[in-house]
């Protein structure tokens, strides 16, 4: 590796754009630090305000009140004097080199923008890489018609599209209703909702509604839910799924089985949304090394951080639903308590300075994260849609169905790393996005343990694929990076 | 699998690593009883993630009498295991990128030659592209050596410990020995879970953290950790069976049957053993990639998936030690192989088994002694 180019000199590299990325981004650079935001969309927003500059959904009721929130978010990053480069599609984090000769250890971003490659040295790191769907296997959901309501959502926002022809949402959780909400106020045709929210979640989850009563999200989740209930068909106390094609092909959609109370129905469909929940987009912490711990209350596996959003790794921190779902306006909050302890760790704050600036951004973070144990533990997925039966594909890339996994299971694997190896499981190009948490339930129900026990993927660079001439041909000068970074 | 407390066992393997599996295999095939130690899992390291060569060509000259014999038990591996590894033989080819590079080609052929070995042949310029068809231009001609072909690395360490089991073998996964020390004819083994084990026998097959073991017998070993790297691509046309190195570079170049192609070759990340994790270096990696560039011109559009590096452990003759303890009696040493081991794991098993239940074994094993290294 060269020596590092002056102009590419930062001191944090913020990586994603979303609420946690903008916040974080525009607050270190706010007090004089030099930020890069690398984000891998053409503009700035992440998901949740995906788009938020150039929707064309220009009827402000149609997206609501907490998508706009997003442009507010915009300025101040505008204002901060940091760099943002979108287009950059980070592919590889390195942990720190121990043996480093200045004293301090600086990290390599590799990045990949305008198909070409480069390596970028910063002296700390900020993982913003928020949520992405919970893989939702039912049988028949690779079929042509079928797509998370996540990514049809996004579809809303960037393109102002909705689904055509009939349309059928199925699954649990707050972002299925909002989804639902907003293809109302757009007009959109749905058929029905499938709730397939288990009935006995609720049990567990009244002890927890008195601190959702006071959450800020109470009201308006409420009266969104409440709207929807009443202008649309929604049938509860779905207890299985299966998509299915014409008879005997391989062809788009058809119709939608459903089990309710122990009776088959079929729904005619050319859409079905499916989606339970969003989980940690943890890919490149993982690939980085940054330790990680199941949560048993999301669900879910999340990089293990401090109240900071400091990772295991030094130099690496994580702020966002990345490192554990909080939603939004906790992300924002998050990324400003990265940002801080960023700042104090290079040395720009010292730590009385750093916990006093904080003081606002915790409370808030601590007012959006209320009620946040009732939502988890109502919408948990039934087991039923966690570890789907034997003849259900779980990994799409490498086509290995629920079944295979349990097989291998008994031949000695123990988990989701030997299941790589067993049956190519996770090895394909989403690198276990799709198939990751499936596995990992599947795999302890069959052992009769905790899936903190089997554990997860150990995830490898590069976390978005790159070709092998932007490989081949990694810069080596400062002319050569700079050919690069030129923007 | 665990250890109960009634089992005795006449040999104690360190390491579930192939070397380790095999040795496992052939002390239970004669009705040893054997107990595996392994710290982590089965095939964690080395054994699970290297390249799946298995490969005869242009090995050292002390391992071609181990490695001919190895690769005669590689083709009827079913035989063995009841498993194919997922074992195919399309040979292994060094390309030769000029005319100098050939000339060491014709060199190696003859003094395989003269030892008596037939295995490796040079083809030229036409047979290269009859056998490779995707080769570049530039390229003159190939040492190959027509036996050899791959396996899946996991797979086959599974397979062979599978086997091992049915024979009466049994396996504790999960605590690193931490001591070592034989009283009275009998080895007391440690391992950091506070469990011990004891075994009138004992085989060092524990891979990059051997050197360990050796150490508490009083024969520290120059044992050096490396990282060799790897990248595989996504899915593209099948279009080429063997498996192809260079000559004048590091290169190992292979196509699944699944289509995904495996590129790696020995250039070196970091391994830091004691928190069995490996760093990538991406400008060694992009050397690799380099080669390929030069070497397979269609394949400059194919896109990365994946890039890993296992840990493994290399002498600094580049052959692996093989064979009794200097200091000790009934402890038998098998690590060290330098990122080559995986062809020879069959051989080396069968060679350890020899050693421990007949005292001698018929193969030449003089170069991979421990001694060489005595102060």
């Amino acid at each position: 590796m060269s020596a590092p180019n002056p102009k590419f000199d930062f001191d944090i590299a913020v990586v994603g754009s979303g609420p946690a990325g903008l916040a974080a981004a525009a607050l270190a650079a706010s007090k004089g630090a030099s930020v890069v935001l690398l984000d891998e969309q053409a503009e700035p927003g992440g998901q949740i305000y995906r788009a938020v500059t150039e929707t064309p959904v220009r009827d402000r009721k149609v997206l609501g009140p907490d998508y706009w929130h997003g442009a507010e978010l915009l300025g101040p990053l505008r204002d901060s004097g940091a760099a943002h480069w979108p287009g950059a599609v980070v592919w590889s984090v390195a942990r720190p080199r121990e043996d480093a000769a200045d004293g301090h250890r600086p990290i390599q971003i590799g990045l990949s923008r305008n198909g070409s490659a480069a390596m970028l040295t910063v002296r700390h790191v900020i993982l913003a890489t928020g949520a992405l769907e919970r893989p939702f296997p039912i049988p028949g959901w690779t079929l042509p018609g079928v797509l998370g309501a996540g990514a049809a959502q996004v579809l809303l926002k960037t393109s102002g599209l909705v689904p055509s022809g009939a349309t059928v949402m199925a699954g649990s959780g707050p972002l299925l209703w909002l989804l639902a909400w907003q293809y109302l106020q757009a007009g959109a045709r749905i058929d029905a909702i499938l709730d397939t929210t288990p009935k006995e979640n609720w049990r567990a989850a009244l002890p927890l509604l008195p601190g959702f009563l006071r959450s800020p999200y109470l009201g308006k989740g409420m009266k969104l839910m409440l709207e929807v209930r009443r202008k649309l068909t929604v049938i509860g106390n779905v207890t299985a799924l299966r998509a299915e094609g014409a008879i005997g092909g391989d062809s788009a959609l058809k119709s939608v089985v459903y089990t309710r109370n122990g009776a088959e129905h079929r729904l005619p469909a050319d859409t079905l949304l499916l989606h339970h929940g969003v989980i940690p987009n943890l890919n490149l912490a993982n690939a980085t090394g940054c330790a990680q711990r199941w949560d048993e209350q999301q669900r879910c596996w999340r990089p293990t951080t401090d109240e900071w959003g400091a990772t295991s790794v030094e130099g690496v921190s994580l702020a966002g639903d990345g490192a554990g779902i909080g939603g939004a306006r906790a992300a924002e909050e998050a990324g400003r308590l990265a940002a801080l302890d960023a700042l104090h760790r290079l040395g720009r704050i010292g730590r009385e300075q750093r916990d006093k600036a904080a003081v606002p951004f915790r409370a808030a973070l601590d007012r959006a994260l209320t009620g946040r144990a009732f939502l988890d533990t109502l919408y948990t997925p039934a087991e039923a849609f966690r570890a789907p039966a034997d003849d259900t594909i779980v990994c799409r890339c490498e086509e290995i169905t629920a079944g295979a996994v349990r097989e291998a299971v008994r031949l000695g694997c123990s988990g989701p790393n030997q299941a790589k190896s067993f049956l190519r499981c996770g090895m394909g190009p989403c690198q276990g996005r799709l198939c990751g948490p499936t596995v990992t339930e599947v795999i302890a129900a069959e052992r009769g343990v905790s899936p903190a026990e089997v554990g997860y993927y150990r995830l490898r660079p590069p976390v978005k694929p790159i070709t092998l001439a932007e490989l081949a041909a990694l810069p080596k000068t400062d002319a050569d990076i700079d050919a690069v970074f030129k923007h | 699998m665990t250890a109960t407390a009634s089992f005795k066992p006449d040999v104690i393997v360190i390491g579930g690593g192939l070397h380790g599996c095999s040795a496992a295999l052939q002390l239970s095939m004669r009705g040893v009883r054997v107990l595996v130690l392994e710290k982590d899992h089965v095939a964690r390291h080395a054994s699970g993630v290297n390249a799946g060569g298995v490969r005869q060509l242009g090995r050292h000259v002390a391992e071609v009498p181990l490695s001919v014999a190895s690769m005669a038990l590689w083709h009827r591996i079913r035989d063995l295991v009841d498993d194919d590894c997922g074992f195919e033989s399309h040979g292994q080819i060094k390309v030769a990128e000029s005319e100098a590079e050939l000339a060491t080609s014709h060199a190696r052929v003859a003094e395989l030659n003269a030892l008596g070995f037939t295995h490796e042949e040079v083809v030229g310029r036409d047979e290269l592209r009859a056998l490779v068809p995707a080769i570049a231009d530039h390229c003159v001609g190939a040492l190959v050596s027509r036996g050899d072909g791959a396996a899946i690395p996991f797979r086959t360490t599974f397979a062979f410990r599978r086997k091992a089991i049915s024979l009466g073998a049994r396996f504790q996964e999960g605590g690193a020995v931490t001591r070592l020390a034989r009283r009275g004819g009998l080895w007391t083994v440690e391992t950091a879970d506070g469990e011990k084990f004891e075994a009138p026998v004992v085989v060092n097959a524990a891979g990059a953290w051997a050197d360990r073991i050796a150490a508490q017998v009083g024969e520290p070993v120059p044992l050096e950790v490396i990282a060799p790297m790897l990248m595989i691509t996504a899915r593209v046309a099948p279009f080429i069976k063997p498996v192809v190195g260079a000559t004048g570079r590091t290169l190992s170049f292979k196509q699944f049957p699944n289509g995904t192609v495996l590129i790696g070759g020995g250039l070196l990340g970091r391994a830091v053993r004691d928190e069995n994790r490996t760093e990538l270096d991406f400008s060694q990696v992009s050397v690799n990639a380099r080669t390929v560039w030069d070497l397979f011109p269609c394949m400059r559009g194919a896109t990365i998936v994946r890039s890993w590096a296992g840990i493994e452990a290399r002498m600094p003759d580049q052959i692996p030690v093989i064979g009794p303890s200097g200091t000790e009696p009934d402890l038998y040493h098998s690590f060290g192989f330098s990122a080559h081991g995986f062809q020879l794991g069959p051989i080396v098993g069968r060679i350890t088994a020899d050693l421990i239940t007949g005292g001698s074994t018929d193969l030449p094993i003089a170069p991979f002694s421990i001694g060489r290294f005595a102060a």
